[in-house]
């Protein structure tokens, strides 16, 4: 369990990325962090594994206060995936890149090679496994540097941004994996613009603006909701824009509500 | 532009990287006309970035590999003519913008094109001044890249290759690293400059924000192209489905009332609510 408390940070004096920020994440839980740019997501995030230590307030994981531990103790346990994957991956081939986390945390040989196979077949990168990750494309790269966290089992996994240049059947894939993870009992996190992808797979949704957060609770609700969406400069996912194009009396982003809804005003 | 040619003429096509077994592309054949708003889309891997390299010469000028056929942009052949030229035809915009910004200034930056075309200083001037404000970023002329948000770096990067005047826009994936707000913008940019007469060729997966915008569409799938038309033909079809490429939710909301909705086959949340408004009215 994540518990932010009240929670501040500025990298410049003066300039407050995040300003109070008060939350907390369950075991289990799968939720969206959404805002603008700049709205403080991705300093927020490194706040859960200790890369960044909070100036003001407390962030504890599991009752650990981060300030008390190294980042290696806390990665253990939140795996951080950054948004741009050529800030993450460094190491001469695809398999290499896999093993090498599993090696620093002495994880046994024979477990290492396992996971390293699941992950290799877990996003369809068995075909690269001896190639430079520098050769890959974008969306493969995006795709090695989770599969490198998810690899050595973090209780939590925090996202930014995993869906970008991803087509439709990868961000599928992507759901389904985000999905199986949580039944079997994984926190996930995911920090994204892509709406759509919130709407149709992440039950709970944190909406921050200019480093607070502006709204907490289901994404069924927020994303019908014009007033933060709006202030937080955020687009309406599709079906909720359609909803409202449609006069809905119940603006949904569930695809058969919306379909039902309409059957039912044109009978 | 040469008689007879389309501005843009890719002949029987296909390629394979240094090293890689299997083609990337395989014989595809395509025009386009002056003034076309072309998206283009498929799964990952299969082409769009390759092909879009093909049509300012980067393959196989620059990577090498087994090129076969022929693409000539204005009349030109990118295999044997000088980079130079190929440049003031058609200018290619990547994904991120990070990677290919490099100067101190934004001015250098638009201004670096036009140099190395030993135009007069007045020439480039000009040039740079119209091609920030044709994408909107006066204001952003002295600052430095770096400090830019990344939907500004994108129009700088645009802006950049506006001022070699190029008949060709090709973005690869444009908005993808952008926020909605920003990537809208930058649409609204590549919307505004196709009125003006350039021709664009955009590669994206959000088909939701161009799907109204664009004049046709075409589907990559295997490095062939799979589907070419108007986009109310290419993504109202069963294949573009089967392909699995992000139909846009109007038109899946579309397609499950089926044939009760009257008119032509809506492409946005706005054009599916006046259809039904319309329905309701007849």
């Amino acid at each position: 369990m994540i518990v932010v408390r009240d929670v501040s940070y500025a990298y410049e004096p003066g300039r407050q990325v995040l300003d109070s920020v008060s939350l907390s994440i369950g075991d289990g839980e799968l939720v969206a962090l959404i805002g603008e740019n700049g709205a403080g997501k991705t300093t927020l995030v490194k706040h859960f594994n200790g890369l960044l230590k909070p100036q003001r307030g407390t962030v504890t994981v599991d009752g650990t206060d981060t300030r008390e531990a190294t980042v290696a103790t806390l990665a253990r346990k939140v795996g951080l995936v950054f948004q741009n994957p050529d800030h993450q991956l460094f190491a001469e081939t695809v398999e290499k890149e896999l093993s090498f986390a599993l090696a620093n945390f002495g994880v046994p040989a024979g477990e290492a090679s396992r996971r390293v196979e699941w992950a290799l077949e877990a996003f369809e990168l068995g075909e690269y496994r001896n190639r430079s990750p520098l050769t890959l494309s974008g969306g493969e790269r995006k795709r090695l540097a989770l599969a490198s966290v998810l690899c050595y089992d973090p209780q939590i996994i925090v996202m930014d941004e995993p869906t970008t240049g991803q087509d439709s059947r990868q961000k599928s894939r992507l759901a389904s994996l985000l999905t199986r993870l949580n039944d079997s009992g994984k926190t996930v996190i995911t920090v994204t613009h892509d709406m759509e992808f919130v709407a149709e797979f992440i039950p709970r949704t944190i909406i921050m603006s200019r480093g607070k957060v502006l709204a907490d609770g289901r994404s069924a609700d927020l994303l019908v909701n014009r007033a933060y969406l709006e202030s937080a400069s955020l687009l309406p996912p599709q079906l909720a824009e359609i909803s409202w194009e449609l006069g809905l009396a119940e603006p949904s982003i569930d695809l058969e509500a919306v379909v039902n809804a309409v059957r039912g005003a044109r009978r | 532009m040469v008689i007879g040619l389309a501005l843009i003429e890719v002949r029987g096509v296909s390629y394979s990287y240094p090293d890689s077994p299997s083609p990337c592309l395989i014989d595809v054949s395509f025009s386009a006309e002056e003034g076309e708003f072309i998206l283009v889309t498929g799964p990952s891997g299969c082409g769009k970035t390759t092909f879009c390299k093909c049509l300012n010469g980067l393959i196989p000028n620059s990577y090498g590999g087994s090129f076969t056929g022929d693409v000539l942009i204005d009349g030109i052949p990118t295999t044997s003519s000088p980079i130079h030229e190929i440049a003031r035809r058609a200018g290619l915009v990547f994904q991120n913008p990070e990677n290919e910004l490099f100067c101190t200034s934004v001015e250098r930056e638009v201004a670096f094109g036009p140099e190395n075309l030993a135009l007069p200083r007045e020439e480039i001037r000009r040039r740079v001044s119209e091609a920030l404000s044709t994408v909107g970023i006066s204001h952003l002329m002295h600052k430095s890249p770096e400090e830019l948000s990344g939907g500004e770096q994108q129009k700088v990067a645009i802006a950049a290759l506006l001022a070699m005047k190029p008949k060709v826009l090709v973005l690869d994936e444009p908005t993808a690293n952008l926020d909605p707000v920003s990537a809208k913008s930058v649409i609204s940019v590549l919307s505004r400059l196709n009125a003006s007469g350039v021709t664009i060729i955009i590669v994206e997966h959000r088909l939701e924000m161009l799907a109204e915008i664009a004049s046709r569409c075409m589907i990559l799938d295997c490095g062939r192209i799979a589907l070419d038309g108007s986009p109310r033909e290419v993504l109202y079809s069963d294949l573009a489905e089967r392909i699995g490429v992000g139909i846009p939710k109007a038109i899946v909301v579309a397609k499950r009332l089926g044939r009760g909705l009257p008119g032509d086959r809506p492409l946005s949340s706005r054009e599916l609510a006046s259809a039904l408004r319309r329905g309701e009215a007849a």
